[in-house]
């Protein structure tokens, strides 16, 4: 083991060095960036196209005095239940029948609300009065309810502790910590796919096998990225807090993780080291097989699509604790790293966490030896031990 | 073929050794022992089962067959810190500097990084590549990067250096070098194993020879002994076109730009002469030109060819 450790170390040193020397990791660590720097330069414009300009219109060809108390009304419900919560309104001209309105081309509007606020008629296709019909209902009866209805102030009764909210909070903490692994990992191990390539086309590959265990090549490959994706996250965590803190709004509250701050950062660390290199391992091993960057390009899109699936199975049991989905999420080694950050948020027990770090560990040496055996079978073309050799250690380096 | 080795101390050896891809044997049932301390060649046609043999023997692929055993462990890789290769298909890291590669290449076979660079500057500077220290590899030219990964293969000081194909690539001052290397190396009782089709950096390097043919050794041992399988060749050229002499020439003897070519007689040249003498045939010129290594591979290569057309290597 200590050769292996020490041959990984050699080969990890020289690709990390290759890597982060490089003039394009300056891009790499900048390529995240841009995507915020580019939300924060037209999040506004964004926010305003997709929760105002994209809500349906509903024309009002109501007399004039119902169209003003039903305009009053919408102005109420909006403030109270967000801006779109509720179709916008039009004043639309009331000399003409609905329906020709809406035949114009310039109409502009979905459905039309005649009549009066006492006998309401929506006119519209079936589908827009669907679903427009719900809403438009709602407005008309708050209209008539505010004229009868007073508002009864609540009184307030604050306590220090609410078991319900922190759970849901710390429920919310353990999405975006999923979301956060989710994301370093969709971006970073991917890169694994194509890290054999070099050497196969370079022909190094029969240096490095004549010279120290192909694990060590698979292992120090794998820390290498590894260590090249902490810089990236140090640099992007970095800029992102100094962001944050920048623009921290003093009145938000952030919930404290159920195993406390600290646990809950090393935890995400070696989480997110657990995803890396099991999905790392599993495109190293797959990568490994291709022999031209052609294949490992070909390979790209299914790999993304395989992690995907993984994080929307590990969301999918955030949402349903204690089920079998949940258990299932936590022992599927791919997807345990995702549901175990995510309890780690919400559950205060550290034991399962040392477990289940454990258990991805072996999967992660189990996904190593196969790729080893994969690529020495396909590759190197070298015979052997086959499936029965899996925990064995190659003959050329003794039993 | 191992007997004359039996006592030596063996940096390598291998019995039975066979390798197959799919239906075709690479090297089928080979023997071998390689003295410590000898320069060895392991001589053969393309696609003979040259490198094939060496990747079995190095433990880069694993036999289907036989005992192999790398300075005298079974485990071929855990002698790896000691052994050098260089492979037939040459490979550096395109964006390393050239130090920084045979440093990298010590490393592996578990020389420090420190150490090594300073060897490495050393070496370069030793062989004329003074200039192309700080320089990438994919500024070197092939000749320099070539000795670049052969400084890299003797860089952590092995016991055994194992060269596949040396020479292909390198001009002819180049090999030159590299046969002054490996001279070099083998006084420093370095035991040098290299594979090549070329005969002539055998003939003049090794003390023993292995010629591979079909995935099979056809010869094993020294170079005087291949040389000695075929007979001397004799060319005489007489003034005297006719005569009674001429049925003292052997049967095998040929005519060929006024000269006769013929193999050398078993009971030697004495006889012949005497009759040539007697004869009056006018000896303008007689040479006996001993067969070198080059003729002796063919000859072997090609006996082997005609015996595996004969099906007698058929299973």
């Amino acid at each position: 083991m200590s050769e292996i450790m020490r041959a990984a170390y050699v080969i990890a040193r020289r690709d990390f060095s290759a890597v982060v020397f490089s003039k394009t990791f300056f891009f790499f660590l900048l390529g995240p960036l841009f995507p915020i720097l580019i939300g924060m330069a037209f999040g506004g414009l964004g926010e305003k196209i997709s929760t105002t300009d994209l809500r349906p219109i509903v024309g009002i060809a109501l007399p004039a005095a119902d169209a003003a108390r039903i305009e009053r009304t919408h102005a109420i419900l909006t403030e109270r239940m967000g801006p779109q919560a509720l179709p916008r309104l039009r004043r639309v001209a009331t000399d003409e029948t609905p329906a020709a309105l809406l035949a114009r081309t310039d109409s502009g509007v979905a459905a039309i609300l005649s009549g009066s606020i006492d006998r309401p008629r929506l006119t519209g296709k079936a589908a827009d009065i669907d679903r427009l019909e719900g809403d438009v209902s709602l407005l008309v009866s708050a209209t008539n309810a505010t004229e009868s209805l007073r508002m009864i102030p609540v009184e307030r009764h604050e306590v220090a502790t609410s078991r319900g909210a922190q759970a849901q909070a710390q429920m919310l903490l353990g999405r975006v910590a999923q979301v956060v692994i989710f994301f370093l990992t969709l971006i970073l191990a991917g890169m694994v796919l194509s890290n054999l390539v070099e050497e196969k086309t370079n022909k190094i590959i029969e240096i490095l096998a004549a010279a120290v265990p192909i694990d060590a090549i698979f292992l120090g490959k794998l820390l290498a990225m590894l260590a090249m994706s902490f810089v990236g996250i140090l640099f992007w965590g970095g800029s992102a807090l100094a962001i944050f803190l920048a623009t921290r709004d003093p009145a938000t509250i952030i919930a404290t993780p159920a195993v406390g701050w600290t646990a809950f950062i090393a935890l995400g660390v070696a989480y997110f080291t657990m995803a890396y290199t099991l999905l790392g391992s599993l495109f190293l091993g797959i990568g490994a097989q291709a022999a031209t960057v052609r294949e490992v390009q070909t390979l790209n899109m299914p790999v993304t699509m395989a992690q995907m699936l993984i994080f929307f199975f590990a969301s999918y049991a955030v949402d349903h604790q204690g089920s079998a989905a949940d258990v299932a999420a936590m022992i599927f080694p791919w997807s345990s790293p995702f549901a175990m950050i995510a309890h780690a948020a919400y559950d205060d027990a550290i034991w399962p966490h040392l477990l289940a770090l454990l258990w991805q560990a072996i999967f992660v040496a189990v996904i190593i030896r196969v790729g080893v055996l994969l690529f020495r079978r396909h590759v190197l073309k070298s015979g052997g031990a086959g499936w029965r050799g899996l925990f064995r250690r190659r003959s050329a380096w003794g039993a | 073929m191992t007997g004359n080795s039996t006592n030596m101390i063996l940096a390598v050896e291998a019995h039975g050794l066979v390798k197959t891809f799919g239906a075709f044997r690479a090297v089928d049932g080979i023997d071998i022992a390689v003295p410590t301390g000898a320069i060895y060649g392991i001589l053969g046609p393309n696609g003979a089962g040259k490198t094939t043999l060496l990747r079995t023997l190095l433990g880069i692929i694993d036999p289907d067959e036989g005992h192999r055993s790398l300075l005298g462990q079974d485990a071929p890789l855990r002698m790896a810190a000691q052994v050098g290769y260089l492979p037939e298909e040459r490979g550096l890291y395109p964006s390393m500097k050239a130090y920084d590669a045979i440093a990298f290449m010590g490393a592996l076979r578990g020389l420090p990084l420190k150490t090594g660079r300073e060897r490495a500057r050393a070496l370069m500077t030793t062989h004329g590549l003074a200039d192309a220290i700080d320089k990438p590899v994919r500024q070197l030219s092939k000749g320099m990067a070539q000795t670049v990964q052969l400084l890299g293969t003797i860089v952590h000081g092995p016991r055994l250096i194992v060269l596949d194909e040396p020479f292909s690539g390198l001009d002819a001052f180049n090999q030159g070098r590299l046969e002054a290397l490996i001279r070099e190396q083998a006084r420093s009782g370095v035991t040098i194993l290299f594979s090549t089709h070329v005969i002539a950096h055998a003939e003049r390097l090794c003390e023993r020879v292995a010629i591979v043919a079909g995935g099979r050794i056809r010869f094993e041992g020294t170079v005087a002994a291949a040389r000695d399988r075929l007979r001397p060749q004799v060319r005489l050229r007489t003034r005297a076109i006719d005569g009674g002499w001429r049925r003292a020439l052997p049967q095998d003897a040929v005519a060929e730009g006024g000269a006769w070519h013929f193999g050398l007689p078993a009971l030697g040249i004495e006889p012949l002469l005497r009759a040539l003498l007697d004869g009056h045939a006018g000896i303008e010129s007689l040479s006996i030109e001993r067969p070198g290594l080059h003729d002796a591979f063919v000859a072997i290569v090609g006996e082997a060819a005609a015996r595996q057309m004969d099906g007698e290597d058929a299973r």
